[in-house]
């Protein structure tokens, strides 16, 4: 199996405040974070198991800044073999179909079995660069797949829908997987990966290098313009519930109770 | 030129709530473009649905044939690229749902199409199409305007949108099936149900649920304490399923289960939009979490800008004490 994966670099902002730059379209990152996106982490481990249960090949694909290479040299310690991290502010970022003709730039004219990208990237949840690229590809494709089974020349994949209902299809390879959380449990890179991932191959490449015309793929191929990012105003008819933890924590208690709710 | 196509979503007999809450969106649409809804119902034997589809006042395209006997999407793509050729729609509708994300972005590439996922918003200003979109789990909301074309596509969030309710009798028209032949490289196989918990947490009274706020199992247990306290049963976000605290029948939302409790307690859930969807039909929400900007303070009654850690111990002793 030749498996290409394809990660992205996000900013964790579970618990920060997330501001708006005065350009208007993009936020200032600066105080956040930064990790492999959750569903991509879930791929990286995928990529690896079918690896190690049937042979072949990995190769990490990122489309994102020189830090992000702390990412990329994770997923190599885990057991990829090479990466390829794209780097082209020209790319227009916020279209998931540019960034997906960006990923189809890198991976067509090689031979593959597999590709995959996790189902949605936490910053941007479109869901849908990996479906765009199967279809850049001409291949076949499976989204939020919670479990893979590699059969000959085929897949089994288990898409999950509603309710933990699973719907079961049968695809030719090579195909797009997008796996959703929770299909495996993602290990941690082991310290002898972690030496031998510094010296396994991490190409760097621009656009021109790929081959691709950047108008092809910037803010003049995209078919939608990202006009303005706002905060959304937040109405809440939650009542605040003030003062020091214990306090916190008793009014609350007499709320619960008083309104007969416990 | 000018309508809008609507694309029908159902599975086992069953229209999905997504399409009646497109049909809430789809007809100012429509207006604007000049044009009038065009519900798209693709399956085998869908004649009770497109009845019922067309109670909404809609004209109700079918296209009836074996082959849409069980939902896949590379069919389902081939149909509406055939039909959008034929028929030309301004704009093309579809849910933003498990059927729909497996779909929309290839017929957005394979037409070259403008393509706007999981709108909440959608609006034509002067001509201009423009759609809202929420990025970092709702914390930022964007506006997108889409470029000059002949068709649009975009996927609605589910559960955005409150249905309507049936009004004028609608028509139904049938349309021949594009499809000549079954596909070799994708075949649906089945569907598998979810197996069955011990706790069935769609009818519980008091929820206590837990996201990737608790950090750590190790903190499991003074969870357990308040829920013994105020005998609830304990849920969780998709987060805390994952990362194996709770089994997967105690997840809640749109991947997990739609609750109803007279009280749901988040602790260190974010409130992203598929986990809400899941706790619409609770009548009383808590919610304790770090951050004040949390998406789930939107939808609590009560809110507790904390650290649960810190919260919850104090709170199952005042319970028990004022309960005694
Ligand atoms: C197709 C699809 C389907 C999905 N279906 C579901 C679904 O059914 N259900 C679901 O829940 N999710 C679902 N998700 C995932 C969803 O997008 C979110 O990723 C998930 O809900 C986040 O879980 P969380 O709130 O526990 O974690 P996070 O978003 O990481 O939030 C953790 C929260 O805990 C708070 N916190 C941290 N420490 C503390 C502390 N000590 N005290 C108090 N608060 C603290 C933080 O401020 C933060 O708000 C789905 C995603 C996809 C792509």
């Amino acid at each position: 199996m030749k498996t290409f994966v394809c990660i992205k670099y996000v900013p964790d902002t579970s618990e920060a405040e997330v501001k708006v730059n005065p350009d208007g379209t993009s936020v200032d990152s600066s105080r956040f974070s930064f990790d492999i996106n959750d569903a991509d982490n879930y791929a990286v481990e995928e990529s690896v198991l079918i690896k190690e249960a049937h042979g072949g090949s990995v190769t990490i694909v990122s489309i994102g800044p020189k830090e992000s290479e702390v990412m990329i040299r994770m997923a190599l310690a885990k057991g990829a073999d090479n990466a390829v991290r794209v780097e082209d502010s020209r790319i227009a970022a916020y279209d998931p179909l540019m960034v997906a003709r960006t990923l189809a730039g890198v991976i067509k004219g090689q031979e593959f079995d597999l590709v995959l990208t996790g189902c949605m990237a936490s910053d941007d949840g479109q869901m849908a660069t990996g479906v765009a690229l199967a279809e850049l590809l001409g291949v076949s494709h499976a989204a939020m797949v919670k479990k893979l089974e590699i059969l000959d020349g085929k897949v089994k994949a288990h898409r999950e829908l509603e309710g933990g209902l699973m719907e079961v299809v049968e695809l030719s390879l090579p195909a797009v997987i997008t796996i959703q959380t929770g299909i495996n449990e993602p290990r941690y890179a082991p310290i002898r990966g972690i030496r031998e991932a510094q010296k396994k191959e991490l190409k760097v490449v621009n656009l021109d290098d790929l081959g691709i015309a950047a108008d092809q793929v910037d803010v003049s191929a995209s078919k939608i313009v990202l006009e303005k990012l706002y905060i959304p105003e937040v109405v809440s008819k939650a009542e605040i519930i003030e003062g020091e933890p214990d306090e916190k924590a008793e009014k609350l208690a007499s709320i619960l109770v008083k309104g007969g709710l416990v | 030129m000018g309508n809008v196509f609507v694309l029908a979503e159902h599975r086992q007999g069953a229209l999905r709530d997504i399409t009646l809450e497109m049909l809430a969106l789809a007809p100012g649409l429509a207006k604007d473009f000049g044009g009038e809804v065009e519900v798209l119902l693709l399956g085998s034997g869908v004649d009770a649905l497109a009845e019922k589809l067309s109670g909404y006042g809609v004209k109700v395209l079918v296209v009836d044939d074996p082959l849409l006997a069980d939902y896949n999407s590379d069919k389902y793509q081939k149909v509406l690229s055939a039909l959008i050729d034929q028929r030309k729609p301004s704009l093309v509708m579809v849910g933003h749902t498990a059927q729909g994300v497996d779909m929309a972005p290839a017929l957005a590439v394979e037409k070259d199409l403008p393509f706007v996922a999981d709108v909440i918003d959608l609006k034509l200003e002067e001509g201009v199409l423009k759609a809202t979109r929420q990025l970092y789990s709702g914390k930022v909301n964007a506006t997108i305007a889409f470029k000059p074309a002949d068709t649009y596509l975009v996927t609605v969030r589910e559960a955005a949108f409150e249905a309507p309710d049936p009004s004028a009798a609608g028509s139904i028209e049938k349309i021949d099936s594009p499809l000549k032949e079954d596909l070799d490289y994708r075949k649906f196989v089945e569907y598998i149900e979810a197996e069955v918990g011990d706790v069935d947490i769609t009818q519980s009274e008091v929820l206590v649920a837990i996201g990737r706020g608790l950090r750590e199992d190790k903190n499991l247990p003074i969870i357990e304490e308040l829920a013994n306290t105020i005998k609830a049963d304990l849920c969780g976000s998709r987060a805390a399923v994952d990362a194996g605290w709770l089994p997967h029948d105690r997840q809640v939302g749109t991947s997990g289960k739609s609750v109803k409790p007279k009280l749901y307690i988040a602790l260190g859930i974010s409130g992203a939009f598929q986990h809400v969807a899941g706790i619409k039909g609770a009548k009383t929400v808590v919610a304790v979490n770090k951050d004040p900007e949390a998406p789930i303070f939107a939808h609590a009654d009560y809110a507790i800008v904390d650290d649960l850690l810190k919260i919850v111990p104090k709170l199952t002793e005042k319970l028990k004490e004022l309960k005694g």
